[in-house]
């Protein structure tokens, strides 16, 4: 793959970067609020100008980016990732900082990313997942950012993710923050949120 | 204002700012914990705000609004250099009135105008271990956070009550975040204390010489440690302001001569000033500060 293939990243470095900072800022001090993010992107399919957009605002040369079995093989945008932010792509999800996903129901199991220390519980992996809808509807959380309650899910998802979700939570401080991303929007779910256990 | 041009937007390098907003983005997903930062040296000292420029510097947007206050004041030296600072590297419009800025810096207050959901208000921290003063060890105070060990807290405002029959500490007041993490709230009179709970707006806050930053996201469960028989008390005043007669707010003491003259005038100036202006309009050029 030669240099002139990869695909441009953003037209404006600098206030680009802060518009999509803000908005995943946004997202995760308001958990479950689905909110537009117009980036302005063409990244190399299957990855979303949104979750394109959120890793190269926040990955660099200090940061590592695990990418899933819809990725892997995948040298675009492991290219266009790499030329664009410098991170390093690491062979693991148990450790990585950022982890992109593109097949949800395949992933693997919150559990098993980074979740912290009890001391230092920042030292865990944000997971940037790309669906395919997001709706203001299904499960029900509650928490910091959320004035009283919010209902919010996602599509694909494993199926056995509300159980997951609740343990995620059990392990607060420790555990790992969602990042949510359609062709369009984003929404977070971080470890903080509450989700009300139905029958 | 051209000295925007030789200068990175909002001074920091685009590299810092990303690993301040990684840090950040930690911070309100695990409200009131002291996530680490690589803090960087900043063109003025220590105890001027360094950790609180960072912040504003990395959340900073060319269609922000920026107000900056210091103890409640729009116009003294440590507010009016913060507001020139992101005029000149940022470019950003600055205002004094609390209702028109998105992004609020401040040094040791809260507004009393009531903060709304989508502004942001960056605290300036000098010590964010509320612990530090009662074990001095980092690897300690490390495990009591992750053991939620705070005992400690508990017996200090216990010997508070055991010498001067009340709860003597009157700012910095310790408090409990969404049930679990001790947090320093810096030091804001305790009379602020109750509007950092279920507050709308987002609140940072940056310790620049103790590298560290923590956050509270809206809606956040916040509440001042105390005992049932010694419940937490805001400060209350006897009195109004002595210029805008408002009543309930926080009251600074002025001394207005060398005879023991004084008066109790509003600590928050933007609060006054529009209190004693209405309607706003009709009397453009109070409020403006100088460039």
């Amino acid at each position: 793959m030669s240099i002139s293939a990869v695909a441009p990243g953003f037209t404006d470095s600098v206030h680009d970067a802060q518009r999509v900072f803000r908005a995943v800022l946004g997202a995760l001090a308001r958990p479950g609020r689905i909110a537009r993010l117009d980036a302005t992107l063409v990244p190399p399919p299957p990855l979303h100008s949104t979750a394109a957009a959120i890793l190269l605002a926040l990955a660099d040369f200090e940061t590592t980016v695990w990418l899933d079995d819809g990725l892997s093989d995948d040298s675009e945008v492991a290219e266009f990732l790499r030329f664009h932010t410098g991170a390093r792509l690491a062979s693991s999800w148990r450790e990585a900082d950022f982890a992109l996903v593109t097949v949800p129901e395949r992933m693997p199991a919150l559990a098993t990313f980074a979740q912290g220390t009890p001391e230092y519980p920042d030292r865990s992996t944000t997971i940037v997942i790309q669906v395919e809808a997001m709706t203001n509807a299904g499960w029900e959380f509650f928490g910091p950012g959320i004035p009283d309650r919010v209902q919010f899910s996602a599509a694909p998802l494993p199926l056995d993710f509300q159980r997951q979700l609740a343990e995620n939570r059990a392990r607060f401080p420790r555990g790992v923050d969602l990042i949510f991303a359609t062709a369009a929007d984003i929404a977070a779910l971080p470890r903080s949120a509450r989700i009300v256990e139905r029958a | 204002m051209s000295d925007a041009a030789v200068y990175n937007f909002a001074y920091l390098d685009e590299q810092t700012k990303r690993m301040i907003r990684r840090a950040l983005l930690k911070a309100v997903a695990i409200p009131g914990y002291q996530v680490p930062f690589a803090s960087r040296e900043m063109p003025m000292p220590y105890g001027w705000g360094t950790g609180g420029v960072q912040v504003t510097a990395a959340v900073l947007g060319a269609d922000d609004t920026l107000k900056v206050i210091d103890q409640g004041a729009d116009d003294t030296t440590n507010a009016v250099s913060i507001r020139k600072f992101f005029e000149r590297t940022a470019g950003v419009a600055t205002t004094t009135h609390t209702s028109d800025a998105t992004v609020i810096q401040t040094r040791h207050r809260i507004p009393e105008t009531p903060l709304r959901e989508g502004q942001i208000l960056v605290y300036q921290v000098p010590i964010p271990e509320p612990l530090r003063f009662l074990e001095p060890r980092e690897t300690e105070t490390r495990r009591q956070h992750a053991l939620e060990d705070y005992g400690l807290m508990h017996v200090k405002l216990y010997e508070d009550i055991a010498r001067h029959g009340h709860i003597a500490t009157t700012y910095a007041y310790p408090v409990k975040v969404d049930g679990r993490y001790l947090m320093d709230p810096s030091p804001t009179p305790k009379f602020d204390n109750p509007k950092m709970d279920m507050c709308p707006a987002l609140q940072l806050f940056g310790a620049g010489r103790e590298k560290r930053i923590y956050a509270l996201p809206p809606y956040t469960r916040v509440v001042s440690l105390d005992f049932e028989d010694h419940p937490f008390e805001p400060t209350k005043f006897d009195r109004g302001c002595a210029l805008c007669g408002a009543e309930g707010i926080y009251l600074d003491e002025v001394v207005t001569d060398d005879c023991g003259g004084r008066m109790f005038v509003c600590s928050d100036t933007d609060f006054c000033e529009s209190r004693r202006t209405p309607p706003r309009a009709a009397a453009p050029g109070l409020n403006e500060v100088p460039r």
